[in-house]
């Protein structure tokens, strides 16, 4: 098996496609949870006029392709005079997107909230703050760690997206090895094994997480 | 932008549309397909379906493609790029229309049938008469909520150079050296197709509900 012998000189290209790819996902999920949190404080607090933007935001980019908002970022902001790299570029549209959809999987929980916890907490004297804090955060996001983790596996998804843009990440990297070496086969095949194992990872750690949320009573809080 | 820039872009839409459009009817079907075979749980066909669904959902669209259209060639299959395009998107979509209706399916109440077969109804009578229209409007929310999903993961075609309407943004830019704007068109055109798609939602949505209440 000459071609994965290839494929085995290769690993180095692999291997910081990996580190890219999950650099990307990582940072970029970390920002777009707290840019979900943050946003879901501002419609909880805001005045009305940024609650109606907020919501505003959100519906545009529900409705947009997430290579578009990269495509922006890359190609269509150096003509008004800002220009980044290609992995700022994406880290940016990344963390941006999903932001947008972790705030609006929290404020679909935040809805179906009984709103007692709430009147208690203000009836204990609570400033808006601490009732954000500790009783909306706590109840919202424990309710919503299995639609996190689907959102963090379409998260990972998305990065894949960037190698148009020209982020040396996993597609890309398979896709360098198959252009120099016409490996196609091979080279898809690490890069589609890859993907998978780390979408895998997250699920058995969300499950894993799930079930200790339930064993320490913690998901009707 | 002139006039044959504005064209191009309408051009790029309508291949967006159309290649969605084939991936989402065969993606539907195909997915109905899949759960009916996963129910009847036979033997090894079912862990291969169950590895299948796992394998797409995690694959992801821009790796499909370049996959489909790059490899297939180097077994004797040479494939145009619109049909590698309706290929990826269909084996991406199928898995979660598969998910889809096996919900419907195993959240389907048993009354239904008990009282199907007291009345002497044969299986086959049942599906087609009571339980695939329940099954329909139920999983009908769900199934356009994977519609948006597709048309907002169908950009991933341009990578094989499918000329999309995100790509399309490229050519008018290499003309005129002003990317933004044709980018921003493309971007309100999205809006249009998939907002259409999230009001249809939300319309089925109701609709179920109107029913299970």
């Amino acid at each position: 098996m000459t071609e994965w012998e290839i494929i085995w000189q290769q690993r180095e290209i692999f291997i910081s496609g990996f580190g890219n790819t999950f650099a990307l996902f990582f940072a970029g999920s970390i920002a777009s949870f707290i840019l979900g949190v943050t946003l879901l404080y501002t419609l909880e607090n805001g005045s009305k006029g940024v609650k109606g933007s907020v919501i505003l935001v959100i519906n545009m980019m529900r409705t947009l392709p997430f290579l578009i908002l990269a495509y922006l970022l890359y190609y269509g902001l150096p003509q008004a005079g800002i220009r980044m790299d290609a992995f700022t570029a994406g880290l940016i549209s990344l963390s941006l997107y999903h932001g947008t959809y972790f705030c609006e999987i929290f404020r679909g929980i935040r809805k179906g909230l009984d709103s007692g916890q709430m009147e208690a907490a203000q009836a204990c004297g609570f400033s808006r703050f601490k009732t954000f804090t500790r009783i909306i955060i706590p109840n919202v996001l424990l309710r919503s760690l299995p639609l996190i983790a689907n959102q963090l596996i379409i998260c990972l998804k998305d990065t894949a997206f960037l190698c148009i843009i020209t982020v040396g990440e996993i597609t890309a990297a398979a896709n360098s090895i198959q252009s120099t070496y016409f490996i196609p086969l091979n080279a898809f095949i690490v890069a589609i094994a890859l993907y998978w194992i780390i979408s895998i990872a997250i699920e058995q750690v969300s499950k894993i997480t799930l079930n200790k949320v339930q064993d320490r009573g913690l998901s009707h809080a | 932008m002139d006039y044959y820039g504005w064209m191009q872009l309408l051009q790029g839409a309508w291949t967006t549309a159309w290649i969605s459009m084939v991936s989402i009817a065969l993606g539907v079907v195909i997915g109905l397909v899949i759960a009916l075979i996963r129910m009847a749980k036979l033997p090894i066909i079912d862990q291969i379906l169950g590895v299948y669904v796992s394998w797409a959902r995690a694959t992801p669209l821009v790796t499909l493609a370049l996959f489909i259209f790059l490899s297939f060639p180097s077994f004797g299959i040479n494939l145009d790029k619109h049909f590698s395009a309706i290929l990826c998107l269909t084996l991406n979509t199928s898995a979660f229309n598969a998910e889809i209706w096996r919900n419907a399916f195993l959240n389907f109440s048993s009354g239904q049938k008990e009282a199907a077969e007291a009345l002497g109804m044969r299986r086959m009578t049942y599906f087609r008469r009571i339980m695939f229209p329940q099954m329909v409007v139920m999983s009908l929310p769900a199934l356009v909520n994977e519609m948006s999903f597709l048309i907002k993961g169908s950009p991933a075609i341009a990578v094989i150079g499918v000329v999309d309407l995100t790509r399309v943004t490229n050519r008018i830019a290499a003309v005129t050296y002003e990317p933004l704007l044709p980018i921003l068109c493309a971007g309100i055109l999205y809006m249009c197709i998939i907002g259409v798609l999230i009001k249809l939602q939300q319309m089925a949505e109701r609709k179920a509900n109107y029913l299970a209440g």
